[in-house]
């Protein structure tokens, strides 16, 4: 149905693209693998038409098209969910699904039969959503849903999914699975982006690896193994995807005491992080975990509790006092709270250690100073490119996720906090991220990880406490670290 | 919505943020500052004042109210759609110019045929509005040059141009037909500008609520990516803001003209704050995307409403636009102080 053959784009000379064929058959789901920076943006954005290609043809039912505008690849049936969203804050739910497309007289609104027709494309897809919600006011996984409802107004015919899960719990994922189903079942060819094996495995027919911009393979999905599509995916053969990590629980460096947040989104929680381990918050996306995080590091407006820092209790957490305390904060939402993206990846790395002796002399920056300092932290966590000028926003994303994490690296910190640290990065940077980790535990420091993904917790977690509608349900010990145990806690009770 | 949410399955999604919108609150956000706003304004003016509601002075009051209400929609149109227009003024002045010019050479010619003189100069008005809004589109749309630079290099272009043609000197010699009929006309008690401007104002509401069109500025007034990636043809939604600005710019122009019996090119220099101030106090954001036209309706009616208490009270003129002014950041604060009660 759709085939695409020798593909090329080139960004300022550098080659994304190269000569990749592609092609993808009526009612199949065909997966794109490959690390970031692969090329499997560029390949489906060429494909959605947000840019041109350089070379190459470009098929569709036997029709050759020779360019291609976004509005175009949707009235010929190709649509597309990205990561980052095209929703309109500002617009509700309903509106949004049909901008760009409103159903109209020849000069007022329909709008009784588009709320009709929102109204059953949502049912269809088993989503439940506030329709006259502004957009604004959803959820990352409800803007999710809204986004995939939106690309399957046209009816199209191809379907990209940029990563769709990321952001999503495991209940609403087999939503997504369901409606993925229905789709392939009524014909609907489906590209399908993720980074996540097990969706790669139950989803798709087949699985084409990119690997810096060039085309590896593609292979029926059944006819592989997960530790070949990793070799693959990476050049190499990969050992282990979760490094041992050894454990050495000494004084409690950060305790939290019956914390309640203004908003309620977090509700009597205790907890206590100590030196030398990885302690796990787990629970479903919106369960509090992350409001916890940014509580105690001063971004939520506390309500009662209190937040005691090795013997010190902070009466206001702000970032300023936290970080002055050793407290240290990664955000989930790179771009919006971490990252000044016009700004070059040295400034961001060293953004929140301006003060330290080795950057500044009172009010002057020792600027000559600052690209040596960044050298070693960048180079220890495999920046690349190893660009250190060019602007946050001209990276992949996990790179960026790279650049947030370098500035937890300029100075030692006692106690980090990591919320999603792996959200939408590939596994070459997971594991970059996980050894990361693991260093900065084995050097004494208290890490915490707020997580969606299971398997994090297991393998990285000396504990577990497990959150439910904003309290603390679980706290689990080494020992009982399974994926059914921490699940079991998931909606509150004993399941 | 509550309903909606209660009637979620329990998986469905954790909720958003809660909306826990009281009575109060959600008339706050209906336009319910500018309502007690407005109140305030009338009532003690009444009361400080009596004169204030002699129906003469009442009159005057609906006739500023006018001309000020649609250069106001104009800079909504254009601030919703994530822009800002600081040229109003100036295309008000340089349409008054060019109203009162083509009157008094078109008298020349055809003498004797004043609706037909009047409506070619408001034709041509309104083609100097057009062509300054698709100028200033291009600008803003096609090379994504800054709107506040964009039209505030065309306000100082336009101003030098009415300017430089009339030397300053007000244009005489308007048809007086276009004076009495238009400018003093009053049509069911209340005057015809007045009139004009409800029309505009319904027209704008309608455009805002029940078209495609209004949904699109918007849209693209809000997140521009977005919008384009949607399909939305976001270069010509920009375009139709500012035509329709401009137009609406020349239109308040042509009746300021009618009203003031001359061509005057310096009129407007005070309206960029003005309809900014109406705007934002009726609750458009400076970050485009959201407004409504019914509440500037309202803010430009309390704007008026004070001009005239001031000038019942004889308040000097320079303590006119200090009060403005005050007014204008005490809208701003309450707004933002609102926003973030709402976000706690």
């Amino acid at each position: 149905m759709l085939e695409v053959t020798g593909f090329t784009k080139r960004f300022r000379g550098i080659a994304a693209l190269d000569n990749v064929d592609f092609s993808l058959n009526e009612g199949e789901v065909h997966a794109l693998l490959g690390e970031n920076g692969a090329g499997k943006s560029t390949l489906i954005n060429l494909i959605a038409g947000t840019f041109p290609w350089a070379e190459g043809v470009y098929r569709i039912n036997g029709r050759t098209i020779t360019s291609l505008t976004p509005q175009v690849a949707q009235e010929i049936g190709i649509a597309a969910v990205f990561q980052e969203f095209s929703l309109v804050p500002d617009l509700t739910v309903l509106e949004n699904i049909f901008l760009g497309r409103e159903q109209s007289g020849s000069f007022f609104l329909k709008r009784r039969q588009m709320r009709q027709a929102g109204t059953e494309l949502l049912d269809g897809l088993g989503f439940h959503l506030p329709l006259d919600e502004k957009v604004a006011f959803l959820s990352r996984a409800q803007k999710q849903m809204v986004e995939i409802a939106k690309a399957l107004r046209m009816r199209p015919k191809v379907l990209i999914l940029d990563e769709p899960t990321a952001s999503l719990t495991d209940g609403e994922a087999d939503k997504l699975f369901h409606a993925v189903a229905l789709l392939k079942a009524r014909g609907v060819g489906i590209i399908y982006v993720s980074h996540r094996m097990s969706e790669i495995r139950n989803l798709s027919d087949r699985v084409t690896v990119l690997r810096g911009g060039k085309r590896i393979g593609t292979v029926v999905t059944s006819e592989i193994s997960d530790e070949g599509l990793i070799e693959m995916m990476v050049g190499r053969p990969v050992e282990q995807l979760f490094p041992s990590i050894e454990h050495r629980p000494g004084a409690a460096r950060l305790e939290v005491q019956n914390l309640t947040t203004q908003d309620h989104s977090v509700i009597g929680a205790s907890f206590v992080a100590r030196a030398g381990e990885v302690v796990g918050l787990a629970g479903l996306v919106g369960c509090g975990r992350s409001e916890l995080c940014r509580a105690v590091f001063g971004l939520e407006t506390i309500e009662a509790g209190t937040i005691t820092v090795g013997d010190k209790t902070i009466a206001r957490p702000s970032p300023a006092s936290m970080l002055a305390n050793k407290v240290c904060y990664f955000p989930a939402d790179r771009g919006s709270e971490g990252l000044a993206m016009a700004r070059s990846a040295r400034e961001n790395a060293t953004m929140s250690s301006l003060d330290l002796p080795a950057l500044s002399a009172g009010p002057v920056l020792k600027f000559w100073r600052e690209r040596e300092v960044i050298k070693a932290p960048l180079a220890d966590l495999a920046l690349r490119p190893m660009a250190p000028e060019r602007k946050v926003s001209a990276f992949s994303g996990g790179n960026q996720q790279k650049l947030m994490l370098a500035r937890g690296l300029m100075r030692p910190f006692d106690v980090y906090l990591f919320d999603e640290p792996t959200v939408g990065i590939d596994v070459g940077a997971k594991v970059d991220v996980y050894n990361l980790i693991k260093s900065l535990v084995e050097a004494g420091a208290s890490v915490v990880v707020s997580t969606s993904e299971l398997p994090e917790l297991i393998n990285l977690a000396s504990r577990v406490y497990v959150m439910h509608e904003g309290k603390v349900v679980a706290e689990l010990g080494q020992a009982e670290l399974t994926e059914a145990q921490i699940l079991s806690h998931y909606f509150g009770g004993r399941a | 919505m509550s309903s909606e949410q209660a009637t979620m399955a329990p998986l469905s999604v954790a909720k958003p943020t809660e909306h826990r919108s009281s009575l109060l609150d959600r008339f706050l956000m209906q336009g319910g500052i500018v309502i007690t706003f407005l109140i305030v304004a009338v009532v003690a003016t009444a009361l400080v004042e009596p004169r204030f509601l002699n129906r003469l002075n009442l009159t005057n009051v609906m006739r500023n109210f006018a001309l000020l209400l649609i250069p106001s929609l104009a800079q909504m149109l254009v601030m919703t759609a994530g822009g800002f227009d600081l040229s109003v003024g100036a295309v008000v002045a340089i349409s008054s110019v060019v109203t009162a010019a083509v009157m008094l050479v078109g008298s020349g010619y055809f003498p004797g045929m004043e609706i037909a003189i009047i409506l070619l100069s408001l034709v041509a008005a309104i083609g100097v509005g057009v062509l300054v809004g698709l100028t200033n589109a291009g600008l803003v749309a096609s090379l994504s040059l800054s709107p506040f630079m964009v039209t505030l290099a065309m306000m100082s272009v336009l101003m030098g141009i009415a300017l430089y043609f009339t030397q300053g000197i007000p244009i005489y010699g308007v048809a007086d037909s276009f004076i009495t009929g238009v400018g003093r006309g009053q049509f069911l008690g209340l005057p015809i500008v007045l009139h004009v401007a409800l029309v505009v104002l319904v027209v704008c509401i309608v455009m805002q609520r029940f078209t495609a069109l209004g949904r699109h500025i918007y849209a693209v007034g809000s997140d521009l990516r977005s919008a384009r990636l949607s399909g939305v043809a976001t270069g010509r939604t920009i375009t139709i803001a500012y035509v329709l600005a401009g137009i609406l710019a020349a239109l308040t122009g042509f009746l300021m003209t009618s009203r003031l019996g001359s061509g005057q090119s310096t009129i407007g220099g005070t309206l960029a704050l003005e309809t900014i101030a109406a705007a934002v106090i009726g609750g458009v954001s400076l970050r485009g995307g959201v407004g409504r036209a019914e509440h500037v309706a309202l803010a430009a009616l309390f704007l008026a409403v004070i001009a005239n208490a001031m000038n019942l009270v004889q308040v000097d003129s320079k303590y006119q636009t200090l009060v403005l002014g005050a007014v204008l950041i005490v809208a701003l604060a309450i707004d933002r102080l609102l926003l973030r009660k709402r976000q706690a």
